[in-house]
């Protein structure tokens, strides 16, 4: 137990509101608790942003920490919390591998197409085997094997075709803008972060525009397990939505592969000399973090921009005067909001990190979302400053062989969407406070309402 | 000290002093040279620091490391005379060096 819960400085998204009684209470409920019972991917806390006091503990406490079975349903793992600690495992793919049952921390057994995988008279063994090794995909995968998937795919987010892309959406995000409603409240969510994010997906796959909300809702199947008031109930469900997607992904790599080739992900792969030996469940793997990786990700930092903003309306006065802020407050909502909260890895070896002694085979949950806030490593870290000195040094992309590949869409589209804003709007309000999503993975929001009070 | 020519994407080119104690990653970003961003701070791992090194610098600059090998293994528009920027150490070997900025 500890011994002494420090001062509160402020709430962790908004350090310089007063936080509510129910924050201060779930702040002492966590500092009370014996330290072998934290169980940082507790999705709950995700819920109400407490998990940042459960990693503001273990960074001081027990910055790398473990969590046995017992005490979680994602079974035994260890959760590394400080920067220089995540930052050295990451680099490290020759201890630490990707072949870890799966990119985030995930309930045995939740996930129907893995189940699928050990195929339908799979003995109790082969199902557990197919479990631990999760979906084969790039992010499953170790070098050399990784490098021949994403170089397949890299050229779709090339410079080249990035130049492409910013014509299409500052025309989309323009669009998007100006059907919003003056003085009436919506949730920007849907009409703006989903809207744009979709529109963009539907480019990357060459999917047909009319239809993007399919890849939207496809990808947050993925992320979620399946409860009741989730976008799948029940795993039925969710077993049904990934096997459309299985089916979709597998048509497409056919027909792009008879076709001339494009600059699409599915045609980029489909015409890769190395995939020819891709086996279908790898390119439905790849499918599935190119979808997850290009959606929920942006969606929710734009979200988080126009919340982070708000409610530091010092920021968004500074950035009204100054546009050419936009670019490093993009970098430091990016690290503010860390929209994938942590990604997984797997011990090749024993190894000590942080003093603890890590054994072959152990499970690693590397949390990004508490090494953006080590002020061993930045200066206020949980203030959000938009004019930061290196807002690019965040690791919301990760660093390391896996870093994510869309990291220069993902700054495009946030980078043109507040131009555009700026030239329309003089502020949106955000009304009450956003509903979070209930989850440990894709940190962000279900909806948030605003309010435009005027156009310029 | 090294004199440093990064050629663009625009086309146009920037002169740059180098020191002999960094790496050219980072007198890049100190000159702000653009593209060139170094998000991972110099250890290899972001390959946000992506230049064509002109090919009669090759030796001068040295061989990849291994784990840019493995950074550019997965990147796009990789060329023989790919490097990260990062792993170039500035010294008088390299004074007068030329390079074309990559998009990363």
């Amino acid at each position: 137990m500890s011994i002494l819960t420090p001062p509160l400085a402020g709430t962790p998204d908004i350090m310089k509101s007063e936080p509510t009684a129910k924050q201060r209470e779930d702040r002492d409920r966590i500092y009370a608790m014996a330290l072998e019972d934290i169980n940082p991917g507790d999705p709950d806390n995700f819920e109400n942003e407490s998990m940042y006091w459960k990693f503001e503990r273990l960074r001081a406490e027990d910055p790398v920490h473990y969590t046995a079975a017992d005490k979680s349903a994602y079974g035994a793992y260890w959760s590394v919390t400080k920067w220089d600690d995540i930052v050295s495992i990451d680099t490290n793919s020759v201890v630490f591998s990707n072949i870890a049952g799966g990119v985030a921390l995930n309930v045995p057994g939740s996930n129907p197409s893995v189940d699928r995988l050990a195929g339908p008279n799979a003995t109790p063994e082969e199902l557990q085997a197919a479990r631990d090794r999760g979906t084969p995909s790039l992010l499953n995968m170790d070098p050399p094997q990784h490098g021949l998937h994403r170089g397949a795919v890299a050229e779709g987010v090339s410079p080249a075709n990035l130049a492409v892309l910013e014509t299409l959406v500052r025309e989309r995000i323009g669009m998007i803008l100006d059907s919003l409603p003056i003085g009436e409240e919506f949730d920007w969510v849907d009409k703006v972060s989903i809207e744009l994010t979709a529109m963009t997906l539907a480019t990357l796959f060459d999917y047909p525009q009319e239809r993007r909300r399919e890849l939207t809702f496809w990808s947050d199947v993925m992320t979620t397990d399946p409860g009741p008031g989730r976008v799948v109930e029940t795993r039925e469900e969710k077993d049904a939505a990934q096997a459309d997607f299985l089916k979709m992904i597998g048509t497409m790599f056919k027909e792009r592969g008879e076709a001339e080739p494009a600059m699409d992900f599915m045609s980029l792969m489909a015409h890769s000399p190395q995939s020819k030996d891709f086996t279908q469940a790898e390119i439905y793997g790849d499918g599935v973090i190119l979808l997850v990786g290009g959606n929920d990700t942006t969606r929710n930092t734009l979200t988080g921009s126009v919340y982070a903003l708000d409610r530091n309306p010092e920021e968004f006065a500074k950035l009204r005067e100054n546009p050419a802020l936009i670019s490093s407050m993009v970098s430091e909502t990016i690290r503010w909001q860390t929209p994938l909260s942590h990604m997984m890895r797997k011990a090749n070896e024993d190894v000590e990190i942080g003093g603890k002694q890590i054994k072959k085979g152990d499970k690693i949950a590397m949390w990004y979302v508490s090494g953006n806030r080590d002020d061993s490593k930045l200066d206020r870290p949980n203030d959000y400053i938009i004019d930061r000195k290196n807002p690019r040094q965040h690791l919301s992309f990760g660093f390391g062989v896996h870093r994510c590949l869309g990291n220069r869409v993902a700054e495009l589209q946030l980078r043109l969407t507040w131009e555009e804003i700026l030239k329309r709007f003089p502020e949106i309000k955000v009304v009450g406070n956003p509903v979070r999503a209930h989850n440990n993975f894709a940190k962000g929001y279900e909806s948030m309402t605003v309010v435009i009070p005027s156009r310029y | 000290m090294a004199k440093i020519t990064f050629h663009l994407a625009d086309g146009s080119a920037q002169i740059i002093d180098a020191e002999d104690t960094e790496y050219l990653m980072q007198e890049a970003v100190n000159n702000s040279v653009p593209g060139i961003d170094g998000d991972c701070g110099g250890v290899a791992s972001c390959a946000t620091c992506h230049v064509y090194v002109a090919p009669e610098w090759l030796e001068a600059t040295g061989p990849r490391t291994d784990m840019e090998e493995a950074m550019l293994d997965g990147t796009f528009g990789v060329e023989s005379n790919s490097r990260l920027c990062c792993q170039i150490q500035v010294s008088d070997q390299i004074d007068g060096l030329v390079v074309q900025v990559a998009g990363t």
